[in-house]
């Protein structure tokens, strides 16, 4: 396998986009990735797209995606790991460089939630599991999932609803400084902990938002990225795992066997430890999910990541800068988009170009954690200067 | 300062109802249980292995040579969860409380439970999973407190 960077990264604005199409949206990412790399549609070999779909009228928005944007003749594919979606496309034309196959290839992530009513979005998210034995009779719902997550985890470990706001409270600061982000406004832990109940004991301002966005990654061989910039960020590993579609045949609800699985894979090819990692983005789909992330990923012990929030360790300046891009929680989660959006967001901050939310860079290292469905899938990318 | 008007869309004409006609035919014993209030399940004639909800074929042997057997539904609760903002098809419902009880014989259920208030239910509680008849005439099953 061949070394690959990212040479350009592109991120549309997140939130209620209903003035623009799932292409129109797309090509925003699209063009400023090309812009960022300065490269054009000719350069491109091959095109991942990742999209999740239903919730908006094209069936077939990788095609659509690259007609809009000029991408064809090019190889394309559209690739689908739910919420790990925008991932599984970075993975797709990742492989495709490491091979050899394609010396420049893009990933974009698009998803447009917004055009269908909010009932309806939750039924089609809440459907992605095991569908016979977990939707058909019970109504299962993504919040529902994760909250028989909180309930587990706070019965074994103590971890409070007060330390679920805390996760809130940080990723709304840091969202009220990302100009992509859905939300752009600071909350209060009274707010969260006053908001009404979506799926006990999660309240809304324990969820992510449902978004419209697009992000877009340009993964270049190291010959070809050396040429074409002089800020590539490296892929230093890339590894992929899976867990069962029924949330009852897991083997625990206090963390994410994917997660866990994955990180190991990829902490090892990378030749890193947790603590090697300066900034993390994290999937805080719930808040719940950003504590488990913390244990999962090894930056707390088992148990411990209510008292790593409480202590603030994951603000910049502490141990750890987690989803100081505002996290699903605040930027959003335009369930395709995330992914690119996660890697593009690890490599501005190794650069040192995210601004007022700039990371402290020290050992050059960051690492994108994209969980799909309930831990279905988790795909896990450690980025390095 | 006024807010900006809403852009324009164009509300697609073209809605498409989508019905699923679900296979069970190889779990059948099993829905036909739950009406008499049984819960039926599979295991492997060859390894033993116990599956809930039921497989027709064992993954472990590559063999789909299972026995039904009879469960006695108790349970021990392992985690839960109310549910209060629904999806679209189940606006009907009241908020409803699900959840993974670790069954006697090893394996796990998820489903709804009721009898119970949320405030009421802890974590090792004592539970039973029971057949039914839902509400929409289709077979299902619950989880009540034991």
């Amino acid at each position: 396998m061949r070394k690959v960077a990212v040479v350009g990264i592109g991120h549309s604005k997140f939130g209620r986009r209903l003035d623009v199409n799932v292409n129109e949206l797309a090509f925003e990412a699209i063009k400023d990735a090309l812009l960022d790399s300065g490269l054009t549609q000719k350069d491109i070999e091959f095109v991942a797209v990742g999209s999740y779909g239903m919730w908006y009228e094209e069936v077939l928005p990788a095609v659509t995606v690259a007609e809009y944007a000029k991408l064809y003749p090019a190889g394309l594919a559209r690739c689908e790991a739910a919420c790990a979606t925008g991932s599984a496309a970075v993975r797709f034309a990742y492989v495709t460089v490491a091979s050899g196959e394609a010396n420049i290839a893009m990933a974009v992530g698009v998803e447009k939630m917004t055009e269908i009513d909010t009932p309806t979005a939750v039924e089609l998210i809440g459907r992605s599991g095991s569908y016979l034995w977990e939707f058909e009779n019970f109504g299962l719902t993504f919040p529902g999932y994760y909250a028989m997550h909180a309930t587990a985890h706070m019965n074994k470990f103590g971890t409070k609803e007060e330390h679920l706001a805390m996760v809130a409270v940080k990723n709304h600061k840091y969202g009220a400084m990302n100009p992509y982000a859905h939300f752009q406004r600071e909350i209060t832990l009274e707010e969260a902990l006053k908001s009404f109940v979506v799926a006990w004991p999660l309240k809304l301002y324990d969820c992510c938002p449902i978004s419209d966005g697009a992000a877009a990654v340009i993964l270049a061989s190291e010959e070809r990225a050396k040429e074409i910039t002089d800020t590539p960020v490296w892929i230093l590993g890339m590894s992929l795992a899976s867990d069962s579609a029924s949330l009852s045949k897991r083997s625990g609800y206090t963390g994410l066997r994917a997660t866990v699985l994955a990180a190991e894979k990829a902490y090892k090819q990378a030749g890193v430890a947790p603590k090697d990692i300066d900034v993390a983005v994290v999937h805080d789909c719930f808040t719940i999910a950003e504590i488990l992330a913390y244990e999962d990923l090894g930056f707390c012990k088992k148990g411990a990541g209510g008292k790593l929030i409480e202590e603030g360790q994951t603000y910049i300046g502490g141990k750890i800068s987690v989803n100081v891009d505002g996290g699903l929680k605040a930027k959003g989660h335009p369930i395709g988009a995330t992914g690119c959006s996660m890697v593009a967001e690890i490599t501005r901050q190794l650069r040192g170009e995210a601004g007022k939310r700039q990371a402290p860079i020290k050992e050059g290292k960051g690492l994108a954690h994209n969980v799909g469905g309930t831990g279905h899938y988790c795909y896990l990318t450690i980025l390095g200067r | 300062m006024t807010k900006a008007p809403p852009p324009p869309t164009l509300k697609s004409a073209r809605t498409l109802p989508l019905t699923y006609e679900i296979p069970i035919s190889k779990t059948n014993t099993f829905w036909e249980g739950l009406k008499e209030n049984k819960i039926f399940t599979t295991r492997c004639k060859k390894c033993g292995e116990l599956y809930f909800p039921p497989s027709s074929d064992c993954p472990n042997c590559l063999s789909a040579d299972m026995d039904w057997v009879e469960i006695s539904g108790e349970a021990e609760l392992e985690t839960f969860t109310q549910i209060v903002v629904r999806p679209a098809t189940f606006a009907k419902y009241e908020p409803y409380i699900v959840a993974i009880g670790r069954l006697k014989e090893g394996v796990r259920a998820l489903a709804w439970l009721t009898g119970i208030k949320r405030e009421d239910i802890r974590v090792g509680m004592k539970i039973k999973l029971v057949g039914k008849v839902g509400p929409e005439g289709t077979p299902t099953y619950e989880f009540v407190p034991l």
